[in-house]
């Protein structure tokens, strides 16, 4: 749909990339020189964001434009950051994670676990079974919310195509508000849970609550099928196919994770491939797609919602009694205390891998340094190489596709 | 695990590389800063190292320790080994360190990053300017002389002086917009959301069960009129 001999042309013959090799798909350069461009003098300067809705936040790109082509994008992030960094350097180890909450705050549940789940590393706390079931449900619930957000607002994006625009983004929330009342039910909160501590868990699955788990997924589930008939249909596929690809390579090198990876044909999954939680005993599908593009993305996050249902029924079946923590209840906020080491961990958040590397030191009180590795940074740093040679209607939905949450990659 | 990946780093660059260090599953080579390129590049093209995967770039201050002062560590993976490696430095302040953007450009924003927080420059990078913070910031701020609770505003903060707020009516701090409705047109004001309702008394935990609440059927019962406090005039119209 949208691509153009002389910007494609133009931009492969000043690309300097020395890993670039000719038998590659085209890759737009992104240091384009726009003195050297045809063009130059007819070029429209557009800045996009940073509060527009369709930048999911405030992201700002500046676009250069020749007629409608996008021919250089330039993205200025850091506009929500916040220091969080260098904040939890300040917190004790039990009190970093309600902030971490506030980063990815479309999945709050992700960050949470995250972080204690490093502090439990070095610490050497074991967690209970019953809660490591408990953290595997509420994630794979967290990714359903989550995709949920996404195809709503992925869904308005893309607007006019959809016969009035707001009544997929309606619909979806909707449904994503039925897990908002689970995650309520259980911990008392809409977002920002702090439910995770060090060695457990601070609430414990009721036992009513299985039947409104089931409750609930049978209903989103059933919704599901119907997201299909709204979306599917030419107009949706126009818009959507073959627009913003990704290939397997350049995915890769940039650091991009998760959902975009897996729709660039990547089989990857920390869930599967690094198991944490009781992921060792799921047999988690990891859902791939060969097409690289935005509408390859959609389908995976699709799947990704009916194969997080699927999980969330075994987990809450199969919940083992016991504990839920092994840690006596918080009596000080400076109760742990981590002199040394260094650890990394990674999870599956619903955007990719969320990376917590903490360095202990110090009087051990609190971290030494604390390193977030937010999957939505790294998929807005290929916008750069995503945008040109699309109009700017197919960046709106590149930008969608990528799902980023500012909270996170601002920090 | 990736000790494998450790032992081919020692075997190819042998005094080159200072130390290695394994600790509860992660690996760490550590390289002089001259070395940082020649070795990241190895660790991608290398057939038995196979580091596609880039996954992040950061840095450590450690003011107290002799020069040099930065740890720059860069954490990358191989997919098809499914290995994984940190590969660290240690730069003084001032020193320049060579780009990796031509190995995984993925480093292009993580350096930035590093250079806006830290002050380490990176030589040849295409793009080094501040990413998350402003072109006005003097100073980095994740270095640990920098005063966390310094504030520099890009516009100055008014000077006004603290308003009490005057107290909200007997609604204050209740969640609005989840209201049982058919409750309240019978003229009693239930709160639907489920944690509230249950420290409220207005509705039985889950963790009660169906045997329990049988047996007890006065805990079931939902509050009387009189037991739970009146909408306010206004909201009943």
């Amino acid at each position: 749909m949208a691509s153009t001999a002389a910007v494609s042309s133009k931009a492969r013959a000043s690309s300097t990339e020395a890993s670039l090799t000719p038998t590659r798909a085209f890759v737009p350069d992104p240091y384009l020189d726009l003195a050297t461009y045809a063009a130059a003098a007819d070029l429209l300067t557009l800045s996009l964001g940073p509060q527009h809705p369709s930048t999911h936040g405030v992201f700002r790109v500046v676009l250069y434009l020749d007629g409608e082509l996008i021919v250089k994008a330039v993205p200025h992030v850091g506009y929500l950051h916040r220091g969080v960094e260098k904040l939890c350097e300040k917190l004790s180890y039990s009190n970093v994670t309600p902030i971490l909450d506030k980063n990815d705050y479309v999945a709050p549940m992700c960050n949470e676990q995250a972080a204690n789940m490093v502090f439990e590393q070095l610490l050497g706390v074991e967690v209970p079974l019953r809660a490591k079931f408990v953290r595997t449900l509420l994630a794979e619930l967290q990714r359903i919310a989550s995709h949920l957000l996404w195809l709503g607002t992925f869904a308005m994006d893309l607007g006019g195509a959809l016969g009035g625009g707001t009544s997929v983004f309606m619909y979806c929330f909707r449904e994503r508000e039925l897990i908002l009342d689970l995650f309520e039910e259980l911990t008392g909160c809409r977002f920002h849970y702090n439910t995770h501590c060090i060695g457990g868990n601070r609430h414990d699955i009721p036992a009513g609550y299985p039947a409104l788990v089931h409750q609930s997924l049978d209903l989103i589930e059933a919704r599901l099928l119907e997201y299909l008939g709204m979306l599917e249909h030419p107009i949706f596929r126009d818009r959507t196919r073959g627009v913003g690809t990704v290939d397997a390579e350049l995915a890769l090198e940039l650091g991009l994770t998760g959902p975009l990876l897996r729709a660039s044909g990547i089989d990857h999954d920390l869930r599967r491939d690094a198991p944490y939680h009781v992921y060792d005993l799921l047999d988690v599908n990891v859902i791939c797609d060969d097409g690289g593009d935005c509408y390859a993305r959609y389908k995976v996050r699709l799947q990704e919602i009916a194969e997080s249902i699927r999980l969330s029924r075994l987990l809450i079946d199969n919940l083992p009694a016991g504990p839920i923590c092994s840690t006596k209840p918080l009596s000080g906020v400076t109760q742990f205390k981590i002199t040394s080491g260094q650890a990394y961990v990674a999870i599956e958040s619903p955007r990719g891998e969320l990376g917590t590397w903490l360095i202990a030191g110090g009087k051990g009180m609190n971290p030494y340094r604390m390193k977030l590795r937010p999957p939505s940074l790294h998929a807005l740093a290929a916008v750069p190489y995503l945008f040109p040679r699309h109009t700017l209607s197919d960046a709106v939905a590149i930008l969608g596709s990528l799902d980023p949450i500012m909270g996170e990659a601002d920090r | 695990m990736s000790k494998q990946v450790l032992d081919r780093l020692v075997g190819q660059f042998h005094e080159r590389i200072l130390k290695t260090e394994s600790f509860r599953g992660d690996d760490e080579a550590l390289v002089a800063p001259a070395d940082w390129l020649a070795v990241a590049r190895f660790l991608r093209d290398d057939s038995a190292c196979a580091m596609d995967h880039f996954i992040d770039l950061t840095a450590v201050d450690y003011p107290e320790r002799s020069e040099p002062r930065f740890d720059v560590l860069l954490f990358v993976r191989s997919l098809g080994k499914k290995h994984r490696i940190r590969l660290k430095t240690r730069v003084r302040d001032g020193e320049e360190l060579d780009t990796l953007v031509n190995v995984w450009a993925g480093a292009n924003w993580t350096e930035r990053e590093v250079y806006d927080m830290f002050g380490v420059r990176f030589r040849s990078h295409p793009d080094l300017r501040r990413i998350l913070l402003y072109e006005e910031f003097v100073g980095y701020p994740l270095r640990k002389d920098y005063p966390i609770n310094k504030t520099q505003p890009l516009v100055a903060y008014r000077d006004v002086p603290p308003a009490k707020l005057a107290p909200f009516g007997d609604d204050e701090g209740n969640p609005f917009g989840r209201i049982d409705w058919l409750a309240r047109m019978s003229g009693r004001n239930l709160q639907v959301s489920p944690a509230i309702g249950v420290q409220q008394g207005q509705r039985p935990a889950l963790s009660v069960s169906p045997e329990d609440l049988a047996s007890a059927p006065q805990a079931a019962k939902p509050p009387t009129a009189a037991a739970v406090p009146l909408a306010p005039a206004a909201l009943k119209d």
